[in-house]
């Protein structure tokens, strides 16, 4: 049972699974184009939950509904299982890979063998293909990677059952049918005006009222949690925003190349206007981190250092609030 | 492309002058320091501008800034372990609570592992009770860590 899947890396692994499960059928979309029509850009601060010791940030929505969003504005029916018996969830998974389906799988973490020490954390909602098994051994297409890679039997039930927050659960799922025909124009507008609305949201933890309120929050952490605590959860920000899986600059990057992607298809001028505002606005966020982690460098401390990290995070704000109330007049 | 370079100027007068290159997403700025990717000969993918503005993608070996906050946080790690470890040796705890930190666990997560409720979890960090537990529930522990019951019964080295 072998089936010829062609790997593609690409920069997130919920939008390369996604893309490579489309192009397997025949229906070419690209990574940014997925994470556009997906309404993939977000950012969510949760503060009262701890993920690694610091409060949880967010650069992207819940793990699935890219992709979700995505098959609902195209018409494509995506079949999604979950398992209570790893049992079942093997048979299933066997069953599918007989017929000749490349199947996509919720993945933890920890427990990827092939993944550097380093970045293994608990982190449960990562995705990969499998697409072939040989004696005892799954062939797997795992989107970040350069090249694809092979898991045993057991190590493949361990990832697939992981535990702790959003556990897995065996979560296996595949494409149906594809829709003779769909119409893309009006589902990357739809895409876009939801980034819009998410970013412009009326709640504190979401979009740029979110960034407002960690920027509050960096000024205060100094005197409430210690310079030590501070700097760890700024670590966290830093990692969330550019750590394997962004494409860099907290997804702004690949939002800008799915703006150049549209405008052009679209004929719209000012999307591509727009793209290069939101490279430069890219440029903004690495710039941030930048002197996040220039903090650790020097290891200086005194409050101004916040203060001013702060005022750039207040800034960032404001000019995503502008960016996107422009955008949502263009489409 | 609004180039940071002038921004970069002003916080220099702030703060100490630094190695760290100014970065820019310009295709052949994309940042090639050596992070832990490039040790298992991983590249990330960036996306970046070409030469006529358009986007491509660029493999990337790292960027310094992201391996100093991973650093930072594997640091933490390590100060936990050496932390819980003394305080093994010490006779206050019991060797779970080393394997837990150990693998980068906390207590619901290694909770939901062994499918042991938390509170009892938190009863096995006592050195006595961990004494008293039998060998059914030593078993889990120990393959929730992947190492054998022996191991976790003869503390910590």
């Amino acid at each position: 049972m072998d089936i010829n899947f062609e790997h593609q890396q690409s920069a997130h692994c919920e939008n390369g699974v996604a893309s490579n499960l489309l192009r397997h059928r025949g229906m070419i979309l690209s990574e940014p184009m997925v994470f556009g029509i997906g309404s993939g850009l977000f950012f969510v601060y949760l503060p009262f939950i701890k993920v690694n010791f610091a409060p949880g940030f967010s650069y992207r929505p819940m793990p699935g509904k890219i992709f979700r969003k995505l098959a609902k504005r195209l018409g494509i029916g995506v079949k999604h299982q979950r398992f209570s018996s790893p049992e079942k969830a093997k048979a299933v998974l066997d069953e599918k890979l007989k017929q000749g389906i490349p199947v996509g799988l919720q993945v933890g973490v920890y427990h990827l063998t092939y993944f550097p020490d380093e970045y293994r954390f608990h982190f449960n909602a990562h995705n990969l293909v499998v697409y072939g098994k040989e004696a005892d051994e799954y062939l797997v297409s795992d989107p970040v990677m350069d090249y694809t890679t092979r898991l045993t039997e057991e190590e493949l039930q361990r990832v697939r059952f992981a535990k702790g927050a959003l556990p897995p659960k065996g979560h296996l799922y595949y494409l149906e049918r594809l829709p003779t025909d769909y119409d893309l124009e009006r589902a990357i507008k739809k895409g876009i005006r939801q980034t819009c609305n998410d970013m412009l949201a009326p709640v504190p933890i979401v979009g740029v009222r979110a960034m407002k309120w960690v920027a509050a929050n960096i000024r205060k952490w100094p005197k409430t949690i210690g310079i030590k605590k501070t700097n760890h959860y700024l670590g966290q920000l830093v990692r969330m925003q550019e750590e394997i899986g962004t494409g860099g600059g907290g997804f702004r990057f690949i939002y800008a190349a799915f703006l150049q992607e549209a405008g052009t298809l679209l004929t719209n001028p000012a999307l591509i206007q727009r793209s290069e505002e939101m490279t430069a606005i890219g440029d903004a966020w690495r710039d941030f981190a930048l002197d996040i982690s220039r903090i650790y460098k020097n290891r200086k401390s005194g409050s101004d250092v916040y203060e001013k990290l702060s005022d750039k995070l207040l800034s960032l704000a404001q000019r995503e609030k502008e960016f996107f109330m422009r955008l949502k007049k263009d489409v | 492309m609004s180039a940071p370079d002038t921004k970069g100027d002003e916080n220099a007068g702030s703060m100490r002058p630094l190695r760290i290159n100014y970065i820019r997403v310009k295709k052949n700025e994309v940042p090639q320091d050596e992070g832990s990717l490039a040790k298992k000969n991983v590249h990330e993918l960036c996306y970046a501008v070409d030469e006529n503005g358009r986007y491509t993608t660029v493999p990337s070996r790292g960027w310094e800034v992201k391996t100093l906050a991973l650093n930072e946080s594997l640091e933490l790690i390590e100060e936990r372990i050496a932390a819980t470890k003394s305080a093994v040796i010490a006779g206050e705890l019991s060797p779970i609570a080393y394997f837990m930190e150990l693998n980068r666990m906390d207590i619901p997560l290694l909770a939901s592992y062994v499918g042991i409720h938390r509170w009892f979890v938190k009863r096995h960090f006592h050195p006595k009770r961990f004494q008293k537990l039998n060998k059914k529930t030593l078993r889990k522990y120990a393959d929730v860590f992947g190492i054998t019951v022996e191991k976790l019964t003869s503390g910590v080295c």
